[in-house]
């Protein structure tokens, strides 16, 4: 099985933000940057398949030289090889992005294409079913588990409200994992020094020309402003603790 | 300006969500000037779309065909890319279900659109929408403005309008038979199921107590239980606490679990993805313990401490049990 897994890297999560002098993103001087944990899930699915089925993984990222980084943790986990679309992306649209994805993957008709759920970052959630447009292939997301079978694929889909389902489909296919699929692996030490020499093809983005005119456009990136008044307690623990029983006993009532 | 809202449905019931997304096209028909419209599609669609002729609307269509009676991505984006080209909206609208993120963004693409999934809220700048989303998990906010010609498309997230504003008025049942053949339909869904009967009921408990990533391990989870303890509480947790197995999933609150509206809700160690808040926001006081002072759950909170939990839940436990 030829497994293609996309992957992006994001801040990490408790970064302090803010916006940049543009209003058009975030200010990305002194960021740290790790895999976009949905994604890491879609990593571990991919391998899973490969270790139960044999074949090949390939791990697929497009942003600027820093997700090399991001790309040597995927390898080093047990990624066969990887393809790195050069370019920064961080606002781009989930249709710009897809469209380059998309072109990279052309010459690797991969059996099987994994996702993320959706990016820690823009969190638009729509990688998965876009890109399965673009390839002209069928997909299902939030996928808790996968299964080979006679004509393809058994895959189990979260619905809503504790409910699931059961969806057969033939490959190539895409899929879109939840996160919690699995326990993450670690890379293991022999793992790291695998990956050093595995194979990073870089495509820059130009060459794909994957170009088309955008439908949407930022106009202005802002913290929130605070809707509700948060009384916040401060002090020492035990202050702030008997400050806070002391309106939840006469203020609210709920004590 | 036509604005189309795509209702959800399910074997003949709506979903919740349905009807906030009629009333925000409602909302953006009236401030662009246009008309509003809906769709509802399945199989047996007549009473739910006769049900929606008493509303303030110009036209509901009834999309109907065999092969819609059970939900697939290619089965919806046949049908709605053929009533789309048939009743030219300037901008379509769908409530943020699981469903509508498995199909939209696909549906979209085919129009080469981008949807702009989520969004939280609009106002309309000279005759024109912008979209307000959430950026990195909730903690930054975007303004997005939509280019170039229709349709368009967005996602409202839960409880971003309210279901009790739909207008009610009339409107002209339309049928439209969409043309679909079993081999463009290439997934087989199975019927759904449920893991296990729910053995707890968090939307009847007064107070709730739930736990979030801020509790580093599981051998942490007993001080929150015994917070919720002293507090009469049941014990809740987000998704990533029950997806590392650290507490049953039938205690997750949030979007892929229960929705809950107790008296109390006090979330410790939870950073308020919105996955999260949208199970819990309803709450009429809610308490939140984080260290991060710009989490999104202070967004929503009543009360909060920001701070170390370990050192502030053992002085709060002490703290009820005085005035208990």
């Amino acid at each position: 099985m030829k497994i293609v897994v996309a992957i992006k890297q994001v801040a990490v999560r408790d970064s302090q933000l803010r916006i940049a002098a543009s209003g058009q993103w975030i200010d990305e001087a002194d960021l740290a940057y790790e895999i976009n944990e949905p994604d890491a899930y879609a990593l571990e699915a991919g391998l899973q398949l490969k270790e139960a089925h044999g074949g090949e993984v390939v791990a697929l990222s497009a942003g600027p030289s820093r997700v090399a980084q991001t790309i040597r943790e995927a390898l080093a986990k047990g990624a066969d090889r990887a393809i790195h679309i050069e370019e920064d992306l961080s606002s781009a649209d989930p249709l710009a992005t897809c469209r380059l994805l998309a072109a990279a993957l052309k010459a690797e008709t991969p059996d099987l294409v994994l996702t993320g759920l959706q990016s820690d970052d823009l969190g638009y959630g729509q990688t998965g079913p876009i890109l399965a447009e673009l390839l002209g292939v069928p997909h299902a997301t939030i996928i808790m588990q996968v299964e080979k079978s006679d004509s393809g694929i058994r895959v189990k889909r979260e619905l809503e409200d504790g409910w699931f389902q059961f969806v057969d489909m033939p490959m190539p296919a895409l899929l879109s994992i939840q996160s919690g699929f699995s326990k993450l692996r670690y890379a293991t030490l022999m793992g790291i020094k695998k990956a050093k020499s595995k194979e990073i093809r870089r495509v820059a983005a130009a060459d794909l020309s994957a170009a088309a005119a955008p439908t949407i456009a930022f106009d202005r990136v802002y913290l929130p402003e605070r809707t509700k008044r948060t009384q916040l307690f401060e002090g020492s623990p035990k202050e702030a603790a008997a400050q806070l029983v002391e309106k939840l006993k006469f203020e609210a009532r709920v004590l | 300006m036509n604005i189309l809202a795509v209702m959800e449905q399910r074997h003949g019931q709506w979903h919740r969500m349905s009807f906030e997304t009629l009333a925000a096209a409602q909302q953006f028909a009236a401030q662009l000037g246009g008309t509003a419209s809906a769709a509802v599609l399945g199989r047996g669609t007549a009473p739910l779309a006769a049900e929606l002729a008493s509303r303030r609307l110009d036209k509901v269509y009834a999309v109907e065909h065999e092969l819609l009676g059970e939900y697939t991505a290619d089965g919806y984006c046949l049908a709605l890319r053929q009533l789309i080209e048939r009743a030219q909206p300037s901008v379509v609208l769908f409530p943020h279900t699981y469903q509508v993120r498995d199909f939209l963004p696909k549906l979209a693409a085919r129009f080469g659109r981008v949807a702009v999934s989520d969004a939280v809220s609009h106002r309309i700048e000279n005759g024109r929408v912008v979209l307000v989303r959430q950026l990195f998990q909730g903690k930054v906010n975007v303004d997005v403005r939509f280019l170039g010609d229709g349709p368009h498309f967005a996602s409202l997230q839960a409880g971003a309008y309210r279901a009790d504003q739909v207008a009610e008025g009339t409107a002209a049942v339309e049928a439209f038979a969409p043309q679909i053949s079993p081999d463009q339909v290439r997934t087989r869904p199975q019927e759904p199921f449920r893991e296990s009967q729910r053995a707890v009921d968090l939307g009847a408990a007064e107070i709730i107590v739930s736990v979030g990533r801020g509790i580093k391990e599981a051998d942490n989870i007993p001080l929150i239980q015994k917070l919720a303890d002293v507090l009469g509480a049941e014990l809740a947790a987000s998704r990533p606490i029950c997806d590392a197995g650290w507490l049953p999933m039938e205690r997750q609150v949030g979007s892929s679990g229960q929705t809950v509206t107790p008296k109390m809700y006090l979330a410790v160690g939870i950073s308020g993805a919105i996955q999260h808040l949208v199970g819990m926001k309803g709450s009429r006081t809610i308490v939140a313990i984080n260290k991060d002072a710009n989490a999104p759950i202070f967004e929503v909170a009543d009360y909060g401490i920001v701070g170390d939990l370990f050192q502030i839940v053992p002085e709060l436990i002490e703290a009820i049990q005085k005035v208990k």
